[in-house]
């Protein structure tokens, strides 16, 4: 069997991304660095613009010690993690029951008929893509969407115009 | 009563900041316990004393978990705190961390100190951004103050404090779930026993409470236990968080006694939108049963109360419906949830949940069929109890519920293959 030398593994990242990662390792006990896994995949998606490629889940896999599987198994589990392109903004939209009853569907035809796409899609210019989500834990708001780390709460077509405008 | 505990601070200009919520009094109680070196079973009998149910959704008495844990076994232990906050209508917990985070970290440092343990991970869902920041900015000020670290406040006391990052999945609110994702793993629950009071995170004691449970415990210890279980009624102690949303004029999350008439919560968040007849009410997240609107408004808050009326107090999420909702499409809606959201571990609950979707989609879209209802009951009957976690049971709750008290809306949809709402 061979093994990664622990140059190998470094060089995979640059100084920036490895120090954003050491942060989360440091977090956990020393034989748990897979731990840091889920922080890692999230830091990796965020600085490939949104989604994780086979080589980048290998190369976390080397950098935490764990087989690549491992890594491809928590990337497949959580919603979060996207394993196709997705657009530079990526629209999140609940349609759970508080929303659902507050109207979602309309902010969803709305974002459909707006941006030319369907959910789980991409518009042709790459900047935005749709997804349905479950419930975010903002349902006082509702309808609600995020997009990026941003929630964005009472939704009208209007105000969803303007926060598309908004958005470079 | 109204915000007196976890919100305490909420009408502060900035009450996320440490000396905002010290000017409440924060820290004071950490700061009495460590230098008077009050023994650690003192406190767990306070917060007994104080009748606190756990407020992620069982509600399960804290302070009887906490005894659970031997605090003077060897090796390390666990404070771990569920702020995965995911069942549908749920929305306090994120104002907790907005708002007070602070009060959660002292409440997870008490905690510790009571079971012995000398670390703590907050597990916060990864969606919630801005409650993430606002939680890492308390432990960073709670860090220069001396409140985490070692030696706190040369008491030779130790504790960390640390945030994870969850990446979406409701299940990874199921506490076993949560500690396997905290390892690094897919959240899929373990199998009970053992539980993690013996074997828990990295196979350590562990306790692991809701983030309003362990952010309640600051004020149980300032003002007493007696204190705080009078505040509610018998077998519910304290205040607790509802969030209320729906088809409301003035949705939100309000700090209540426990008891409070429904009809009285239901004033404050502004009454039934347009006027409208109120006509079934969601009262513990989504998968307490429904209860219909006449009912509901004859109803305390309390976990007695709603037990009472065939349904649960849960998580303290209250969905309101008016009358122009189809129960059919509601049901739909949930169902597929708890299908999307089934870990798959499970045969009764990975297929199950599909058959209760496939079911209550064929009825919504017209193609029901008469056996149809008793196909639900029964699938929905061989799911509960046989499963590894309480998933199951959450997607079996609200399909018997919708049947027992809606069914001739649903009758309806097969007679007629349309809705008997006007608008659905
Ligand atoms: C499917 C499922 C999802 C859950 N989601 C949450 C949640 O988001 N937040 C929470 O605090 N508890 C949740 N729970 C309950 C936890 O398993 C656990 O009982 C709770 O965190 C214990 O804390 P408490 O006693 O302070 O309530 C969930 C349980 C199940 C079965
Ligand atoms: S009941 Fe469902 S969610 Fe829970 S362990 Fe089984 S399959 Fe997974
Ligand atoms: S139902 Fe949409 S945020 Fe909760």
């Amino acid at each position: 069997m061979t093994t990664t030398t622990a140059k190998d593994k470094t060089k995979r990242f640059t100084p920036e991304i490895r120090a954003e990662i050491d942060r989360w390792i440091a977090k956990y006990p020393p034989e748990w660095k897979q731990s840091a896994v889920m922080g890692a995949l999230m830091i990796l998606q965020d600085d490939n613009g949104g989604w994780l490629t086979t080589q980048l889940m290998d190369d976390i896999a080397a950098y935490l010690d764990m087989p690549a599987i491992a890594v491809y198994e928590v990337a497949t589990f959580y919603s979060m993690y996207e394993l196709k392109p997705v657009g530079k903004h990526k629209i999140c939209v609940c349609t759970n029951v508080s929303c659902m009853t507050n109207k979602s569907d309309i902010i969803v035809e709305h974002l459909e008929k707006k941006l030319g796409i369907r959910f789980g899609q991409v518009t042709e210019d790459g900047r935005f893509s749709l997804k349905e989500v479950e419930c975010l834990g903002a349902c006082g708001g509702a309808p609600m969407m995020q997009i990026g780390k941003q929630y964005y709460e009472n939704l009208t077509p209007e105000i969803v115009d303007a926060i598309l405008e908004g958005l470079e | 009563m109204a915000n007196e505990v976890c919100l305490r601070t909420l009408d502060l200009e900035r009450p996320w900041l440490l000396e905002q919520y010290q000017s409440r009094g924060g820290y004071k109680m950490l700061k009495k316990i460590l230098t008077e070196k009050m023994p650690p079973e003192a406190i767990i009998e306070e917060v007994k004393t104080s009748g606190l149910r756990g407020r992620g959704g069982a509600g399960f008495p804290t302070g009887l978990k906490w005894s659970f844990i031997s605090r003077n076994a060897p090796g390390q232990k666990y404070v771990v705190c569920n702020s995965d906050e995911g069942e549908p209508g749920t929305f306090k917990d994120r104002d907790i961390l907005r708002y007070n985070p602070h009060q959660l970290v002292e409440g997870m440092i008490i905690a510790g100190y009571a079971i012995g343990a000398t670390r703590g991970y907050n597990y916060i869902r990864g969606e919630f951004w801005e409650p993430y920041e606002r939680f890492e900015q308390a432990l960073e000020e709670a860090r220069s103050a001396g409140f985490l670290g070692e030696d706190l406040l040369g008491s030779g006391f130790d504790f960390e404090l640390y945030t994870h990052l969850g990446a979406g999945a409701y299940i990874c609110g199921e506490e076993t779930a949560l500690l396997e994702s905290i390892e690094g793993k897919k959240g899929q629950p373990r199998y009970k026993p053992p539980f993690p009071a013996h074997f828990g995170l990295y196979g350590r004691p562990t306790i692991i409470n809701n983030t309003e449970s362990l952010a309640s415990i600051p004020v149980i210890m300032e003002k007493g236990g007696v204190w705080f279980a009078d505040i509610g009624v018998k077998n519910s102690g304290g205040s607790k968080l509802f969030s209320i949303s729906g088809n409301i004029n003035n949705p939100g999350v309000f700090e209540i006694p426990m008891g409070t008439p429904f009809s009285a919560l239901l004033e404050m968040a502004g009454g039934v939108k347009d006027g409208r007849r109120i006509k079934a009410v969601i009262p513990g997240g989504s998968s307490a049963p429904v209860i219909p609107g006449e009912q509901m408004m004859a109803l305390n808050m309390d976990y007695d109360a709603i037990a009472g009326a065939g349904s649960m107090l849960g998580s303290g999420a209250v969905i309101v419906l008016d009358d122009t909702n189809c129960m059919v499409k509601v049901l739909e809606r949930m169902s597929y949830f708890y299908h999307e959201e089934s870990c798959g571990q499970c045969t009764p609950c990975r297929e199950g949940t599909g058959w209760l979707y496939r079911v209550v989609h064929r009825i919504e879209t017209g193609q029901g069929r008469q056996e149809d209802l008793d196909l639900l009951n029964d699938v929905a009957g061989k799911i509960s109890g046989k499963t590894i976690c309480a998933l199951g049971d959450a997607a079996a709750m609200p399909v018997q519920g919708m049947l027992r008290h809606f069914r001739d809306e649903f009758q309806y949809h097969i007679d007629h293959q349309r809705c008997m709402v006007g608008v659905g």
